[in-house]
């Protein structure tokens, strides 16, 4: 358990959580993830985040070969979430700190996180800086990424941006560089965080990309508080697939998330991916016992359409459809096509309790929902294919 | 008209504006947004709101 220098007298002496697969209660994190914590040492030795409270024992033994716990001066909390300040109180009570920095937002959170007495707290805003000796630290709040106490501290010495949560990928690692593992393992890690996580502040993306780009902040290294650190050309790589995550411009791709009783609803997801890839366009079928709704999102994230199937049970829809409609809403995507289809016994409720959602999240509704009784038969499923059909060729227009 | 501040995410609500995604025309002015109006951001009442400087 070392740590390692990433910059001449920083150290990355975060955790690596190998075990890690429910990610906050929501998501998953299929290859585990790491919380990352960064110490300075300068003439006020500072500590950049905790970790996670079961993760504890993996920070301290990383800081403590480079400082006695006891020497940390500063604490700099930029984000109030367990997975990163949940060994604070532990923390402050082991090393004691003079100081303790964080947001406006961040102290209402520490307040209603730890109800804690006579701790050091310093609020900084956005503009404030802080000198630890050789270097300075300078703070912007990043309210909203994600959380309204989120912080991005920026050490201009360094060249380095400590930003938290943004640009997190969760990959549990032995590498600590973006650049020492496979590519595409990255950047899906990537879109994943960000689709699940980060999209619906993507209007603050943009805004603050803006803001950094005006600042002309002179950055040579980003290091988030989840997987992997970005280093030189990896700074403006990192920096333009949040602009390109932001923008949500979709490819010509579609996802069919149902789930299904006795296979028709399934059937008829087939028979739609059939008329879609009759039109060119790339298409996931996603059955929502076999995929987590995580899983399904980040493959919502990218594609023109999300095309949803339940069959009609009890006058509603199947609760595993109902999960996947409102965590896609609460995440709020963006210039996509929306369809519904499904089997029904008697009634038929499903297709137009999906369709409403859809409409709720201001999804375009180009094509009847199709509905079929019991079992498929040959017209049902040639409804089906045109309904593909006509999204593809929507796609395929816009 | 004034500009408001939300307390929790630093969104700005500008009469000039209005919120369209709520329905909120433009120039409807802050004391005017109905009680049940939330932050489109983060979705904190208007009481979290305090007049711009």
């Amino acid at each position: 358990m070392r740590p390692l220098e990433i910059k001449k007298d920083i150290y990355w002496v975060g955790a690596v959580d190998w075990n890690s697969r429910d990610f906050h209660g929501y998501s998953r994190s299929p290859l585990g993830t790491t919380y990352n914590a960064y110490l300075a040492m300068d003439q006020k030795v500072t500590l950049f985040d905790t970790v996670k409270y079961e993760n504890k024992a993996e920070l301290i033994c990383r800081l403590s070969q480079i400082v006695a716990p006891q020497k940390i001066d500063y604490f700099v909390i930029n984000h109030l979430e367990p997975d990163h300040a949940g060994s604070l109180r532990d923390m402050v009570e082991l090393c004691k700190p003079e100081k303790i920095f964080c947001s406006p937002m961040g102290l209402r959170s520490m307040e209603a996180h730890f109800h804690f007495k006579d701790w050091p707290v310093e609020v900084v805003k956005s503009g404030d800086s802080i000198s630890l000796g050789s270097r300075e630290v300078h703070f912007l709040e990043a309210r909203m990424l994600h959380w309204p106490d989120s912080m991005f501290s920026y050490l201009p010495q360094d060249k380095l941006l400590i930003c938290n949560d943004a640009f997190g990928q969760n990959i549990a690692s032995v590498e600590r560089f973006a650049d020492q593992i496979d590519r595409d393992v990255l950047k899906h890690a990537m879109q994943q965080y960000y689709a699940n996580i980060v999209l619906p502040y993507s209007p603050i993306v943009l805004k603050t990309l803006d803001q950094v780009a005006q600042l002309g902040l002179d950055i040579d290294m980003i290091a988030p508080d989840h997987g992997l650190i970005y280093r030189g050309d990896d700074v403006d790589f990192a920096l333009d697939s949040y602009r390109t995550f932001a923008e949500q411009k979709p490819l010509k791709k579609a996802v069919i998330a149902y789930d299904t009783m006795w296979h028709s609803t399934e059937k008829m997801a087939q028979a739609i991916a059939a008329g879609l890839c009759e039109e060119g366009i790339s298409v996931k079928i996603m059955w929502l016992k076999a995929n987590h709704h995580s899983a399904v999102m980040t493959e919502i994230f990218d594609a023109a359409a999300l095309i949803v199937g339940s069959p009609t049970h009890n006058n509603g829809i199947l609760p595993s459809v109902a999960g996947l409609l409102t965590y896609v809403k609460g995440l709020r995507p963006q210039n996509k096509i929306g369809a519904a289809f499904g089997s029904f016994g008697w009634s038929g409720e499903s297709v137009k309790v999906i369709t409403e959602w859809l409409e709720k999240m201001e999804m375009r509704i180009v094509s009847d929902a199709v509905k079929c009784k019991h079992v498929p038969t040959h017209d049902d499923y040639e409804k089906c294919r045109l309904l593909g059909q006509a999204i593809g060729k929507e796609i395929n227009a816009m | 008209m004034d500009k408001y501040i939300c307390g929790i995410c630093g969104y700005e609500y500008d009469p000039a504006y209005g919120d369209p995604d709520s329905n909120i025309p433009v120039g409807t002015p802050f004391e005017k947004l109905p009680e049940d109006w939330i932050c489109p951001v983060c979705g904190a009442p208007k009481s979290e709101f305090t007049k711009a400087l």
